[in-house]
């Protein structure tokens, strides 16, 4: 747990970014090759760090008891399949989706804080984060007011996120940067220092309603934000890419930079989760394919 | 002045709207049947090149389907037309894979009228093939065609092109998609017709076409649990049974078409549109 404050940074001071370095970096990981029982390996690791995602307006308890099922019993009709790391839901669903899966150790996460803008008071903010925890959310996703971020108010965003993270007592809290809305890497650095010192324990790219939401290039700068936090501080913090990544091979390319970047201790779902709706089945019909040697269909999976 | 020095081209396979080369990097070569001198190196189409023209074709199904019928029949009639536009070309490439010049023009010209009648059936078949069924109830009972879906096509070695036009103009008109393994000795007719279908307003992905081994991608086309059924226009045996044990992974549609002359007025045929279509029956309460 992240709770002993470390001495601060400048926050105003950019820690400047090498575009075209990471972009190189990135290009670099994706030549991996993970064949065979490696690959199988990391399709199942890949599927325990989802956070089966679903965040529309249209939600209801049905779909979200559906979405639970799914997140317990990937795929039934093979054997040895993980069940995914958390569900992720909007506030009114959190007591739905705890019911539902209760028992299995598949954590409820819900979004919080006005998301996805992010334009509500503190005190707004921190009720409804209050409101989840009582729910039984396990983790929070919130999201920086990124309007604050913008103006170079950058003590703000701090004790925006400090405030909230007192609200979650014991649950885990992600810090939704909302990179598509940050423009530039240096950015995407900065806030990911505000966020750790402030007492994240996980930061997430995106809120899944911009594009684009979790790119490489991101990713590896907050990996990077991260190695250095854990350098300085001794403290562990999770990283989430999220939104946009749709294809197994991509989830695959992503383990390779987290193992790349952060080392073997990040490759778990304690320290990494993938953000995603559609990419578990992605992941299942890739497994089901190294199972049987066929080609699989979508036909064949549930879509939900 | 020196002798111009000939611009060779280069025959890709066709993905997804796109002139690509084999991902797996592997060439055969294509040599005129009399001289043995070499045409081209063709790419040597390999599994994962037939997955990702699935991936594409299965993309472009919806939208295919989703045209309007007098749409499709559009854009067949304009294969036709810019196959006209490329006849020389056609003819020259089917004479250097060794055809007279007889039947390469017959077998031209026999393409291309195929395609236009293929183009009028777009947005007829439905009335055929559609009925209004009695039942002992309350219903208004009416069956229609709807397309199957992408279809994987093993087109014919001998006559490249009027072959393949034959069994893929159909399931075209039907609103499928298709992934085709062209003629492997005479492939050329086949590369220049992505062409034509590259400025023919098809869109993407309806038509993918791949040249290579058939004993090497039977297994794939056949397996795919992606692909909902298999038209093989060939004459092996031991492939046809293979096609025919693996279709029965999802219950595949395995059309057989092993036929002596495509040129044969025989196949202008509307039952082979049939051949790749499902029929939906409805059950419309009324009276109530």
């Amino acid at each position: 747990m992240n709770t002993k404050i470390h001495s601060k940074p400048d926050f105003s001071i950019t820690f400047p970014v090498d575009q075209v370095g990471i972009e190189d970096r990135v290009a670099r990981f994706n030549t991996r090759s993970i064949k065979k029982d490696s690959k199988k390996f990391a399709l199942k690791l890949a599927l325990s760090m989802v956070d089966l995602t679903t965040l529309e307006g249209m939600d209801s308890p049905g779909k979200v008891r559906q979405l639970c099922y799914k997140a317990m019993h990937p795929h039934e009709s093979l054997a040895d399949i993980p069940s995914v790391a958390a569900v992720c839901v909007y506030p009114s669903f959190v007591a739905v989706a705890k019911e539902a899966l209760r028992g299995s150790g598949v954590k409820v996460a819900s979004v919080a804080t006005a998301f996805p803008s992010g334009h509500a008071t503190l005190k707004a903010k921190i009720d409804e984060v209050t409101y989840v925890v009582n729910e039984g959310a396990d983790e929070i996703d919130m999201v920086i007011s990124r309007g604050a971020f913008f103006r170079g108010d950058y003590n703000f965003v701090f004790d925006e996120i400090a405030a909230i993270k007192e609200a979650c007592g014991s649950a885990h809290l992600k810090v939704i940067l909302e990179t598509g809305e940050l423009q530039t890497l240096d950015n995407v650095r900065k806030a990911s220092d505000i966020a750790m010192y402030a007492g994240a324990d996980f930061i997430k790219t995106s809120t899944g309603k911009i594009v684009p939401a979790a790119t490489q290039p991101v990713t590896q700068v907050m990996l990077e934000a991260i190695r250095d936090f854990y350098f300085k501080t001794g403290i562990m913090i999770g990283m989430k890419p999220a939104g946009g990544i749709r294809e197994a091979k991509k989830a695959l390319n992503y383990l390779v930079m987290v193992k790349e970047t952060l080392g073997s201790d990040w490759l778990n779902p304690d320290m990494f989760r993938f953000g995603a709706s559609t990419l578990a089945n992605d992941l299942l019909m890739q497994i089901v394919k190294m199972e049987t040697g066929n080609y699989q269909s979508a036909d064949y999976f549930s879509n939900d | 002045m020196a002798d111009r020095i000939d611009v060779q081209k280069t025959y890709k396979i066709y993905i997804g709207g796109e002139f690509v080369r084999t991902e797996s990097g592997r060439y055969y070569p294509v040599t005129e049947p009399k001289s043995g001198k070499l045409i081209a190196n063709l790419c040597l189409s390999s599994r994962k090149d037939f997955r990702n023209a699935v991936v594409a074709a299965r993309k472009a199904q919806p939208g295919w389907a989703g045209r309007s019928a007098y749409n499709r029949s559009q854009i067949l009639y304009r294969i036709a037309e810019m196959m006209e536009g490329r006849r020389d070309q056609f003819v020259a490439e089917l004479k250097r894979s060794g055809y007279s010049a007889a039947k390469a023009s017959k077998e031209i010209d026999t393409s291309i009228d195929r395609m236009v009648y293929f183009a009028g059936w777009c947005d007829k078949y439905q009335q055929i093939y559609s009925t209004v069924n009695p039942v002992a109830g309350s219903y208004f009972n009416f069956s229609v065609p709807e397309p199957t879906g992408v279809i994987s096509v093993v087109a014919p070695e001998d006559q490249p092109l009027a072959g393949l036009v034959s069994v893929v103009a159909p399931v075209i008109a039907g609103g499928n998609t298709c992934v085709v393994l062209c003629s492997e000795k005479s492939p050329l007719t086949a590369v220049t017709f992505s062409e034509v279908l590259h400025s023919s307003d098809v869109p993407g992905g309806v038509i993918n076409l791949l040249t290579g081994q058939e004993t090497e991608l039977v297994e794939h086309f056949s397996s795919h649990m992606d692909v909902n059924a298999v038209i093989y226009a060939r004459s092996h045996k031991d492939n046809l049974k293979r096609i025919q044990e693996n279709a029965s992974l999802n219950v595949k549609r395995v059309v057989v078409r092993n036929e002596k002359d495509w040129t044969d007025a025989k196949h202008e045929n509307p039952y082979t549109i049939l051949d790749t279509l499902e029929i939906k029956t409805t059950w419309h309460p009324i009276g109530v």
